[in-house]
């Protein structure tokens, strides 16, 4: 049947941040011990605050940056320390979509030729194939011939996304990954664009690994998804069950906290207490223990080991489940 | 019975540009009761954020001016204060919050210094009784160690306790109107659930009027009493909280409804409002909506639908529930 495109084991990534002139250099430990896999065709998605670590594993996966420790498969090729030389092939297999539709396109060129430039590097294909190619792109992803020759600035954001996602797409990639890809547009907006990568992941069978704080986003167009809390995945597990059937007490405050847009609905919400630790010093044992509402004495010294919870892959770390 | 606390009527407000006037704000009208919560949303450019700095008078700096309608508050028409008299105005009576709360605060000044100005200003009060209560301030929105955070710099402070000395900081002088400019959209949603927890308990235990400026759907119908929707600088919906969730009237307020993915929503495909926000310099000839609109008629390219009174108090400007009952326009 389907097959696993992406494996990632036991990744970590720490950055030194240097403090003063002769002041000791700090660790961020920004990635933790991350695993997950996805499957051809399906959409796996990290969500969490900001600062939780879902961008750099997104940008690890995607080998911007190396990781530390652990290990990357994709579609069985292990990737984690290649060299830049050799990871052209695998370029070619993933491609990102970036938050900032302003910021990831280059103000100087005309969309024709942002949309072409990974043909460029990746292809010897002659001129007109190339331009032939862009303008197939440009209708797929609901643009026209006519934006071909304008700059990105003439566009909406929106539109902007749109050519982001064309840029992506025209390598026909197996991998897409998307770091917030909606987060800056406005809800209507967001919305033709949640609709478009779908149609795209139907039509073409791509894979997603899916970047978003917005939980309500994330349970549109998911099948798995990871919870984030400060560079760990401390529950994963099928759409369905994390969202009728949350085990972590981040989790669940995740949940409550979401604002639904019911007032019928208004509620009582599990408040966390305080803000997220810093990185830089993250509190022992379980990452989470400063905030949980349901936090015991083993939680303060024990990292809680990840526990299978049920059948379908539904994994979560935390104490109350191990024990 | 509810009294009327401020008053936007017919607000036009117009900027220049080479040496154009481009008017934003075409006629926006509404009205925030005493101890009320009202929302105002819309799409990025529809002139929410403009409304507010209108109600304030904050166009220093720019070439924004009011230049038709009036704002009551209390019943004392305020677009005609001058510098100072609106000065006094601000902070005591009416305060604001924004979006931002690193850019709002000042980097070089410590907290505390940031809250007496406007308690020392506004409420008289000499430099140990204001220090006093500003800590109390501090205290009352949560802050952890009050006594030791006015000696310390808005960096050194994470986003969610930034948000925290700015409503502290709004709330100190007791205002009656508060006027929150996207306060939780900088921040991560477990915090945003504490800044809204505490906005709540703060606007019940000193019978505030709040003026609530979102983009997020869910966090009006989780916050607010009644809903303004503003499109391309117009007002173009308007009711109470729950019969515009149950049953928005106006093509746009029902296209951005069907737009929020909702958590336990089964739906396949989101419904979406195809185009784009019109060019301020740009609007199309009638309806304003009507490029976007799924609904729309012939008249709505000729015509600009004018506002009509619905059921419930409602208000709507739509072609669609003129040509329903005849004549009744307000």
């Amino acid at each position: 049947m389907s097959n696993k495109l992406l494996k990632v084991t036991g990744i970590r990534k720490s950055f030194e941040i240097p403090s003063g002139i002769l002041g000791k250099k700090k660790i961020l430990k920004a990635v933790n011990d991350v695993s997950f896999e996805i499957m051809e065709g399906q959409t796996f998605s990290l969500v969490g605050e900001s600062g939780c670590g879902k961008s750099t594993t997104g940008r690890l996966v995607s080998r911007l940056l190396t990781p530390s420790e652990g290990e990357i498969w994709i579609d069985g090729e292990e990737i984690s320390q290649k060299k830049e030389s050799q990871l052209k092939k695998m370029r070619q297999k993933v491609q990102m979509i970036f938050q900032d539709p302003y910021a990831s396109l280059n103000p100087r060129m005309k969309v024709r030729d942002i949309i072409a430039e990974p043909l460029l590097i990746h292809t010897k294909l002659s001129k007109l194939e190339q331009q032939r190619l862009v303008s197939e792109i440009l209708k797929v992803v609901g643009l026209n011939e006519s934006h071909a020759d304008r700059y990105a600035h003439e566009f909406s954001g929106g539109q902007r996304q749109r050519i982001g996602i064309a840029r992506a797409l025209i390598m026909k990639p197996r991998l897409i990954i998307a770091d917030e890809p909606v987060s800056a547009l406005d809800v209507s907006i967001q919305s033709q664009i949640l609709n478009l990568l779908k149609d795209l992941q139907s039509e073409y069978n791509i894979t997603y690994l899916f970047i978003s704080h917005d939980l309500s986003v994330v349970e549109h167009i998911s099948d798995y998804i990871g919870v984030m809390y400060l560079g760990t995945i401390v529950e994963s597990g099928p759409k369905d069950a994390i969202f009728s059937n949350p085990q972590h007490p981040y989790t669940k405050a995740l949940l409550s906290s979401v604002p639904i847009p019911d007032p019928k609905l208004r509620k009582e919400r599990i408040i966390l207490k305080g803000d997220l630790p810093s990185p830089m010093n993250p509190p022992a044992g379980c990452p989470f223990h400063t905030r949980c509402p349901v936090s015991m004495e083993m939680c303060k010294t024990i990292v809680p080991k990840v526990t299978q919870v049920a059948l379908d892959n539904h994994f979560v770390s935390c104490h109350l489940m191990s024990s | 019975m509810s009294e009327k606390l401020l008053q936007v009527e017919q607000l036009q407000t117009e900027f220049t540009k080479d040496k154009q006037k481009i008017r934003i704000l075409h006629g926006v009208n509404f009205h925030i009761n005493k101890g009320e919560v009202i929302g105002l949303v819309g799409e990025s450019g529809c002139g929410k954020s403009l409304t507010s700095l209108s109600i304030m008078g904050l166009f220093k700096g720019t070439s924004g001016e009011i230049t038709g309608g009036h704002i009551r508050f209390n019943g004392q028409d305020i677009t005609s204060l001058n510098v100072n008299e609106m000065r006094k105005m601000r902070g005591k009576q009416i305060a604001m919050i924004f979006q931002e709360p690193m850019t709002s605060l000042n980097p070089v000044m410590k907290i505390g210094e940031q809250l007496m100005e406007p308690i020392r200003i506004h409420l008289n009060l000499n430099k140990k009784q204001a220090k006093e209560h500003a800590i109390s301030m501090l205290k009352k929105v949560g802050i952890a160690r009050p006594d030791e955070v006015i000696n310390e710099y808005p960096h050194q402070l994470s986003g969610g306790m930034r948000q925290r000395v700015m409503i502290a900081m709004a709330m100190s002088c007791n205002p009656n109107l508060l006027i929150a400019d996207e306060p939780t959209t900088a921040l991560d949603v477990t915090i945003q659930a504490q800044i809204l927890e505490l906005m709540k308990q703060l606007q019940q235990q000193e019978d505030m009027s709040i003026l609530l400026i979102t983009h997020d759907l869910g966090i009006v119908a989780e916050m607010c009493d009644r809903v303004v929707v503003m499109y391309a600088g117009r007002v173009v919906e308007e009711a109470n909280v729950f019969d515009l969730f149950e049953e928005p009237k106006h093509p746009y307020t029902r296209g951005l409804i069907g737009s929020v993915p909702k958590i336990g929503d089964k739906r396949d495909k989101l419904d979406s409002i195809k185009g784009n926000v019109p060019d301020p310099s740009d609007m199309p000839i009638g309806c304003k909506f009507a490029p976007r609109c799924t609904q729309v008629m012939p008249i709505c390219l000729e015509a600009e639908p004018t506002s009509i009174m619905l059921e419930n108090d409602r208000l709507c400007s739509c072609w669609l529930y003129d040509h329903e009952r005849g004549e009744m326009h307000v």
